[in-house]
Parts: C-alpha cells; structure tokens; sequence
C-alpha cells in the first residue's frame, strides 16, 4: 500500500496535466453546422401550398336530359377572354337573337373591376356574411369555427337574390384567369357559380369585341 | 462558443425535421394566387401537373401507409391493359420515383430502366391525353380502382393555355370526378362595408 502511495505522489505532476479540460477544437464542427443550417433554410418551403376546392356540375349525357333552367334576370355571364381581359353580360341570349348579340361590357382583375360588379349584385348576401363573421370577430357569438363555416353555408343556400354566375372561358384564357374568377367569387361571397362551356354564339361575341384580332384564326369554329 | 453551438444544434435538429423535401417536378410551375386556406392533402391525392407550356403530367402518392405500395399497383393495372411487363425492379423504381411523370406508357419501361436523371428527362414529354389515345384517362380510371379515397389536384401554371385546362377537366368530368382542388399559393384579400358603398 505504500508503494501505491508513493507511485502516486510520485505521478502527482503528471496526474495535474490530465485534469486540465482537453481542449477541443469546435470551430470546424461550428462551420459544418452553420452550412447545413443554411442549405436547410434555403430547401425547405415553410408555406404549404393551400387547395382551393371546386364542384363541376354532372355532364348531361342523356339528349332527353334539358339543362337546369335559371332566371335570366338573375344571370350573370363572365368570359375569360384574352389577354387577362373579363367580358361580362347579363341574362341570357335567346336563338331569336343571333344574328343581333347583345354588346359585351369589358373589365378586368382588379378590385374595381370584377369584384365591384360582383359586390354591387351580390351586396345584400355579403352584406349577411360579414355581419356574421363580424359577430364572430367581436366575441359576440360564440361558436366553433365549423359551425361558422355551416352558418354561412346555410345563409348562402337560402339567398335567392344575388347572383348566379355562368363562368365561361374563352381559347385564349389562361389557367391563372381561371383561378382568379373563381378566388373572386370566394371573396364576394358569391352564392351560386358554376363553371359551363363557352357557347359559339358566346366566342363571337368575344371575337367581336376584342376587335377581330383574333377572328380569323378562330373562325373555324 | 459553447452556449452557440448548443443553440445552431437545436435550430438545426428543427429544420431538418420540418424539412419537407421537395423533389424538383419535371416543369417549374408558378401556381396563381388564391384566399383559400385549405391545406394539400398528405396522401390520397392524384396530381397533374399543368405545365405553361402544355404538357400534362401525373403523380400518385403510396397511401397513408407505405405497405400500401398504391404506386406499383397502379402502375401493374396500366401494364396489364397496354400489354407491358414489368419486372419487380422496374416496380420498385416506380414505387420511390419522387416527382411526377410525364412518360407515354410505350415508353415507362426505358424510363425506368434509364440510370441518370439526364436521360430520364428526355422521356418526360407528357402524357398523352388525345381521343384516340387516351392514357389520362386510363392513368386516373386505375387509379380509382386502387385507391377508391384518391382525390383529384390539379396544379397549373398560371400561363397554362385554357384548353390544355379544359381537356383535362373533360376528362375528369367524363370519369365522373366532379369535385377536385386547384392548388394556389395564399394571398390575403381583405375587403370592407366601405368598398362596396361606394
């Protein structure tokens, strides 16, 4: 046992140099830290792309079948037409009318556009839903925000003043219109909308009131 | 340094655990802007891929769970209706190719075998979708068939030409889907009393 004591007072020296920390060297470690952080920060996509869903109506397969009848006073045409540019028209066009079409009205994307004529028929229902919603806001109801969004379906289901929205698409739309209308019709708190096929009587229309630029390449049709 | 370094692990771990990889799709696509707040479907979803200048291309996810294995499935339903056999490895690939597909199916079986993305990329010229070939169409019939819960995406360029639209709306009308979501990317609108008042 002695000996042991004295093989370690003998070491003391060398036993007070280990107990100094080892000293590590981080800063490389730091460096690879800080590039994967980066490369992550630069790959991931934090936003999650959002869906906007969308119901098309049956397709009428059988000829016997007749198309739903809607009351033209209450019709609303929207044709995507080219150029980002929106025709729009009231009411509907009867066969004793093709060979005088009523004139196309021109708007655009823009809040003053699509959405203030949108709003101006459709004022009383979005007049409705932001009260609720307002309500909601403020406290004063106290609902779950499901209840809330079967509330407003209920309030638009039972409107029967504003709109019905015929949306039609020219050829040379682009996808990004389609979107816009229908992101349009979301925020007006557009009740009834649907989406139908362009009519021939309907691409005239736009073919004329776009100038003709584009009439001779689709006179085919 | 160290309370810095214990601070980069952390913020480290988090990202790559939010991490979702996105795998680079066939075609840049800039999605339009929309107020919806509807997220994307994890899984059960088919995509197609609209791109600006208009091919279409398709994507199917495995299911909520991988044993599913939805994707070689599918893929089997096509080779048996175009008389194509495909061996188990050429099923695996399919099973784990990340991104969407743009492959005529006379052609999946070249796609698959081929090494690099390079020559891959040379086989993406979208899925034909004309009357008289209609691989669209049999492309989603099957899919339905094997995931009865798929739900139908569409993910469009905002340049897409209309009628490239259309002609898969059509599609999907003819096969009675009816009711599928548009992905968009969110833009806040907000709009007041007072606007309209005016």
């Amino acid at each position: 046992m002695a000996e042991i004591i004295q093989q370690e007072k003998g070491k003391g020296g060398k036993k007070r140099a280990k107990r100094i920390l080892p000293h590590m060297d981080m800063t490389p470690m730091v460096d690879l830290m800080m590039l994967l952080i980066t490369f992550f920060m630069l790959t991931t996509s934090m936003a999650k792309a959002k869906v906007m869903d969308i119901t098309l109506p049956d397709k009428i397969t059988d000829p016997n079948q007749k198309a739903p009848v809607i009351a033209a006073y209450r019709t609303l045409n929207i044709i995507l037409g080219p150029e980002n540019k929106l025709y729009w028209y009231p009411g509907g066009v009867k066969p004793e009318d093709y060979n005088n079409l009523p004139p196309l009205n021109e708007t655009d994307f823009s809040p003053t556009g699509v959405r203030q004529l949108l709003l101006e028929r459709n004022r009383a229902l979005f007049k409705k839903i932001n009260d609720f919603n307002q309500q909601f806001i403020s406290g004063k109801l106290e609902i779950s925000q499901d209840s809330l969004a079967g509330a407003i379906r209920t309030l638009k289901n039972v409107d029967d003043t504003g709109p019905i929205v015929l949306i039609k698409a020219y050829k040379a739309a682009n996808y990004g219109n389609f979107v816009d209308i229908l992101d349009e019709m979301n925020i007006c708190g557009i009740a009834r909308y649907t989406f139908v096929d362009i009519a021939w009587y309907e691409e005239k229309m736009v073919e004329f009131a776009s100038g003709g630029a584009s009439a001779s390449a689709t006179s085919s049709n | 340094m160290t309370p810095m370094v214990d601070t980069f692990a952390v913020i480290l771990i988090f990202l790559m655990l939010t991490a979702t990889m996105s795998s680079p799709e066939p075609a840049t696509i800039s999605t339009p802007y929309s107020i919806s707040e509807k997220p994307t479907p994890d899984f059960n979803a088919m995509s197609f891929l609209l791109s600006a200048d208009g091919k279409v291309f398709v994507n199917f996810d495995n299911g909520p769970d991988t044993l599913l294995k939805f994707r070689p499935k599918i893929l089997a339903e096509m080779g048996k209706r175009y008389g194509i056999e495909f061996t188990e490895a050429e099923y695996r690939e399919f099973e784990k190719y990340p991104s969407s597909l743009g492959v005529p199916i006379s052609q999946m079986k070249s796609f698959l075998d081929a090494k690099d993305a390079a020559t891959r990329k040379e086989f993406q010229v979208g899925i034909p979708m004309d009357s008289t070939d209609n691989q669209l169409a049999m492309w989603i019939q099957y899919a339905r068939t094997v995931n009865p819960a798929i739900q139908a995406v569409i993910r469009g360029d905002t340049q897409t030409e209309f009628p490239v639209v259309k002609r898969v709306l059509d599609i999907l009308q003819e096969l009675n889907v009816k009711r599928f979501s548009l992905i968009t990317s969110l833009e806040a609108i907000k709009i007041n009393l007072e606007e309209i008042q005016q």
